[in-house]
């Protein structure tokens, strides 16, 4: 009977459905409910049948269920090509493969599937616990595969494991010449489908009441960075976002476009060199410490100092910055800048309108009016709080007057009004303001939570300068970080807390781990692999010079490893005398008499003798012939080809 | 030509004690190999005959023992009395300078003493008041003892167990060696009519051509392969200690010898190992393989020969 087509042993079935059950548990999540349902139906139908050894159910039945399923992907996705609709009918597929698997070749094929249905995982996530859960599947999988090569005897479960954990082993060198020497694209390999990063948080190009303590439920990571020299104090920590000019009386918006820069800006003290990692938020915005000197390639630094990329982030991006902590705006102010930095619209927030006329009224010049406003937040009883009461049309007025209590937008959009009634430029500066040293990694990490929103004024001979007014409220939220400014009973995320210190020293050391992965792993970009070849003494490298030397490699990893296998084969090979006996035995073993492996060989010679008088002459000789040479004093080097001749020469059953 | 000789002594044996041949065999293999015999079995079926007769036929001198739970060290090793005629103390030496001696029911005896006679048998010297003397070559000890779990005696520990070379148990001879025995005259009365069938040059000389009996390589690894399968199993209290090894070896050559063969085979190793394996190797209490009677026949059906 062939191999291929023998049944299948229930412990191997088992395996399988195990593996299976395994690798499809990550996608549980992202597939349809119905498909789940499904596929768990057909699961237990599998198990069922197994268990009672019952018949596979009918062709037609499959087309059936397959049809159906493929109907019912294409009414869910729109579409049965593309990532979501691919995997489940993958899935579905797999499921249904099941119900036909009668053989071990139908079983190879599902093993394979399994294989490739790992890859599909990572579409979704590749973060470490996604890499250790599905190495741990590759595993179970190719320990599936060592029971397929038994038959109705299984090895059990430790062999298997055993096994399965040996191969993976030897494949770890091939694994990482593939890894650092396989052609990278730049970009991602597949086009990643325009909704994949439609659930991300993230700053948005506007700003309303509410908009950015939203953010404050998140613990999702903005950006990483690491610092040149030591980590500038918490109070210069402004990660510079989208700048928003134009005010409609509720809601603040950015240039889409942002004109490029143009004007001289003296800076001065040491220069701050450091590398950002953000996390894609498919926005253009590469964030940087206030204020940048230049833009990385090729995103471009604007005239507000946005810098901006090319292309939405929509993949983690690193990139070397430089700022300067002290800065002066040497140019002028530009008549249609001017007018957008003073822009309010008709009718709206009038009872700020007029306290801000009162208030420039009663001082000497615009840094004065602009101390008094700060002083006004800090006098009065303003309070800072990250459930901000909600507001109505003219959220300002209502702000000022009656609820007196916001988060940084609140008053940032406050000070602005206020400025811009009173005849001083300002505009609405978004970003993140702090963040956490992980003195593990030692690199800052930057929160969504973090998101903050501050503004900037121009001074007639000054040029524009910060003023946060949040600091006026809540000088914590700046000097201390929004953990210590939001107010203990307010709820914010456990990260950003930070109650326990263990709790603390086990996130940041995760934090770290993650980074690494990120920077090393996930980085890994066509880039920093020609960085590599280069330190290498490879220079110029190209695709085809990186192929030629994988395959080299991998062929060299490839002879070594096998080398040493049939070392090891050799080593435990019986030496030439001991094959011809055991030849001799088997020939005997055909004969009728089969020895015993503790039996000796005179011993043996005189019962098959007694059981096969006719042959008892021959054995003997033979018998006798091994006893010399094997134990006897006189070794000679052709014996044991003497022997085999023997051997080979006595008649066979 | 040993294997005539040797062939001679056996038969010799035979005649007084009935039915036993492998028993004899097996002593006769533990003297050529110049190991320590210990014969244990019941009161009456022939132990210290045995050792008489072996004593006898190897035309050795012989002293007997008979260990009693009073007896103490100077009383085998010798004593040193004071000698009025020269004024010196002289020593007198005990029945332990005699080239064989029979140590019989050794397990009557206190631990003390049987320490005495052990150490003895390892050193083949003795060491009195301060002066050590040299034993008698060849210098065999033949004890005989009950069965431990019999009234009144100090059973040997495995230390001590482990300086004899082999021990052999006798048995119920069957019904036609009973027979013969009962019709026959006393067998002590047959002992002074045996000759002896060696020269003490000749016992010597199947000794040394004991020791020259070859070994193959392929032996010593199924040697091997024996005393690490009773060091791993774990249905073993503990394995096979190196000196078992060289025991097994050594007994191996004389029965090689014995059955006229130049070199070991793996059959002379599974012939001796009954004897050399069976007072050294005990079977774990929660082992629910094999029981004690049978430790040797395990040994050897588990191991297979490379």
């Amino acid at each position: 009977m062939n191999a291929a087509n023998e049944r299948l042993h229930p412990g191997q079935v088992g395996w399988l459905l195990f593996a299976l059950a395994l690798v499809t548990l990550p996608h549980v999540e992202r597939l349809p409910w119905w498909v789940t349902l499904l596929a768990v139906t057909l699961l237990i139908w599998r198990i069922y049948i197994t268990w009672h050894a019952l018949h596979m159910p009918p062709k037609w039945l499959l087309f059936v269920i397959a049809g159906g399923t493929i109907g019912g992907i294409y009414l869910h996705y729109g579409r049965l090509l593309g990532r979501d609709s691919g995997v489940t009918l993958l899935v579905v597929m797999l499921a249904l493969k099941l119900l036909e698997m009668a053989a071990l070749r139908d079983a190879m094929v599902l093993v394979f599937l399994c294989y490739f249905l790992v890859i599909t995982n990572f579409l979704y996530s590749q973060t470490i616990p996604t890499a250790l859960y599905l190495l741990l599947v590759v595993w179970v999988i190719t320990a599936t595969l060592i029971g397929f090569q038994f038959r109705q005897q299984q090895p059990g479960f430790r062999y298997q494991f055993r096994s399965a954990g040996m191969l993976l082993l030897q494949s770890v060198p091939l694994m990482l010449v593939l890894f650092v020497l396989f052609p990278r694209v730049s970009g991602p390999l597949w086009g990643m489908p325009q909704d994949a990063l439609s659930g991300t948080t993230g700053l948005s190009d506007e700003m309303s009441p509410g908009s950015v303590s939203k953010l404050l439920t998140s613990d999702a990571v903005a950006l990483r960075a690491t610092f040149r020299s030591e980590v500038p104090r918490a109070n210069q920590l402004y990660w510079r976002g989208p700048v928003m000019w134009d005010f409609d009386g509720y809601t603040w918006t950015a240039s889409r476009l942002g004109n490029q820069l143009q004007r001289e800006v003296q800076r001065s003290g040491n220069p701050i060199e450091y590398t950002v990692t953000v996390e894609p938020h498919s926005r253009r915005w590469l964030f940087a410490l206030d204020l940048p000197a230049r833009a990385p390639a090729p995103a471009r630094l604007t005239g507000d100092f946005q810098i901006l990329s090319p292309a939405p982030v929509s993949r983690r991006t690193r990139y070397d910055m430089v700022s300067h902590a002290n800065w002066r705006d040497n140019a002028e102010l530009q008549s249609f800048e001017k007018q957008r930095a003073l822009a309010l619209p008709a009718r709206s927030n009038p009872r700020s309108a007029a306290l801000a006329e009162r208030m420039r009224k009663g001082v000497a010049d615009d840094r004065a009016y602009a101390a008094a406003v700060l002083a006004m937040f800090s006098n009065q009883n303003f309070y800072y709080t990250t459930t901000p009461p909600l507001l109505g049309t003219n959220p300002v007025d209502e702000f000022l007057f009656s609820t007196k209590a916001g988060f940084c937008e609140h008053y940032a959009s406050a000070f602005a009004v206020l400025m811009r009634a009173g005849g001083v430029p300002a505009r609405v500066v978004t970003g993140y303001q702090g963040g956490e040293v992980n003195y593990v990694g030692a690199y800052l990490t930057v929160r969504q939570a973090d998101a903050h929103a501050w503004t900037e004024v121009w001074f007639t001979n000054e040029g524009w300068v910060r003023v946060d007014p949040t600091a006026a409220v809540s000088p914590n939220r700046v000097e201390s970080g929004i953990a210590a400014a939001a107010p203990q009973s307010e709820s914010l995320p456990r990260q950003v807390r930070g109650e326990y210190e263990w709790l603390q020293r086990a996130r940041m050391t995760w934090d770290s781990a993650t980074n690494s992965w990120n920077q090393l792993v996930l980085e890994y970009t066509q880039e920093r692999q020609f960085q590599l070849m280069e330190r290498a003494g490879i220079d110029n490298a190209t695709w085809q010079k990186l192929a030629t030397i994988m395959f080299m490699l991998a062929t060299a990893v490839t002879l070594v490893i096998g080398l040493i296998m049939l070392y090891r084969v050799r080593a435990q090979r019986p030496d030439p005398l001991v094959h011809a006996y055991n030849r001799f035995c088997a020939k005997l073993a055909r004969h009728g008499v089969t020895r015993h492996p503790s039996e000796g060989p005179v011993a043996f010679s005189r019962r098959a003798g007694a059981t096969r008088p006719d042959l008892r002459d021959l054995i003997e000789t033979i018998s006798a012939f091994y006893v010399q040479l094997r134990y006897g004093s006189s070794a000679s080097a052709t014996g044991a080809k003497e022997l085999m001749a023997k051997v080979n020469a006595f008649p066979s059953a | 030509m040993h294997r005539e000789q040797i062939d001679n002594v056996v038969k010799q044996i035979s005649q007084v004690i009935l039915g036993k041949e492998r028993q004899i065999r097996l002593s006769v293999a533990c003297l050529l190999a110049r190991g320590h015999l210990l014969i244990e079995d019941i009161p009456g079926v022939g132990k210290t005959t045995l050792a008489h007769t072996l004593a006898a036929v190897l035309g050795l001198q012989f002293q007997r023992i008979q260990f009693t739970s009073d007896l103490l060290p100077a009383d085998i090793l010798g004593v040193s009395i004071y000698d009025r005629d020269s004024g010196k103390f002289r020593f007198h030496p005990g029945p332990i300078f005699s080239q064989v001696i029979l140590a019989d029911e050794v397990n009557r005896a206190t631990p003390k003493t049987q320490s005495a006679l052990l150490e003895a048998m390892e050193e083949h010297q003795v060491t009195a008041e301060g002066e050590t003397r040299p034993l008698p070559e060849p210098f065999f000890v033949i004890a005989t003892q009950n069965p431990s779990n019999q009234i009144g005696t100090f059973p040997l520990p495995e230390s001590q167990l482990d300086r004899f070379l082999m021990r052999i148990e006798l048995g119920y001879p069957d019904a036609g060696a009973e027979r013969a025995l009962l019709q026959g005259a006393d067998r002590r009365d047959l002992l002074p009519k045996l000759t002896p069938a060696l020269q003490p040059a000749e016992l010597a000389a199947v000794q040394t051509a004991v020791r020259a009996v070859h070994v193959s390589s392929a032996l010593l690894d199924y040697l091997q392969a024996l005393v690490d399968y009773s060091r791993k199993s774990p249905d073993y209290v503990s394995g096979l200690s190196p000196r078992a090894a060289l025991a097994l070896l050594a007994a191996a050559r004389a029965w090689a010898l014995m059955e006229g063969r130049n070199q070991v085979l793996p059959e002379d190793l599974q012939a001796i190992v009954p004897g050399v394996v069976g007072h050294r190797l005990f079977v774990a209490r929660d082992s629910t393989r094999i029981n004690g009677a049978a430790v040797s026949e395990n040994l050897i059906e588990a191991v297979p020969i490379p």
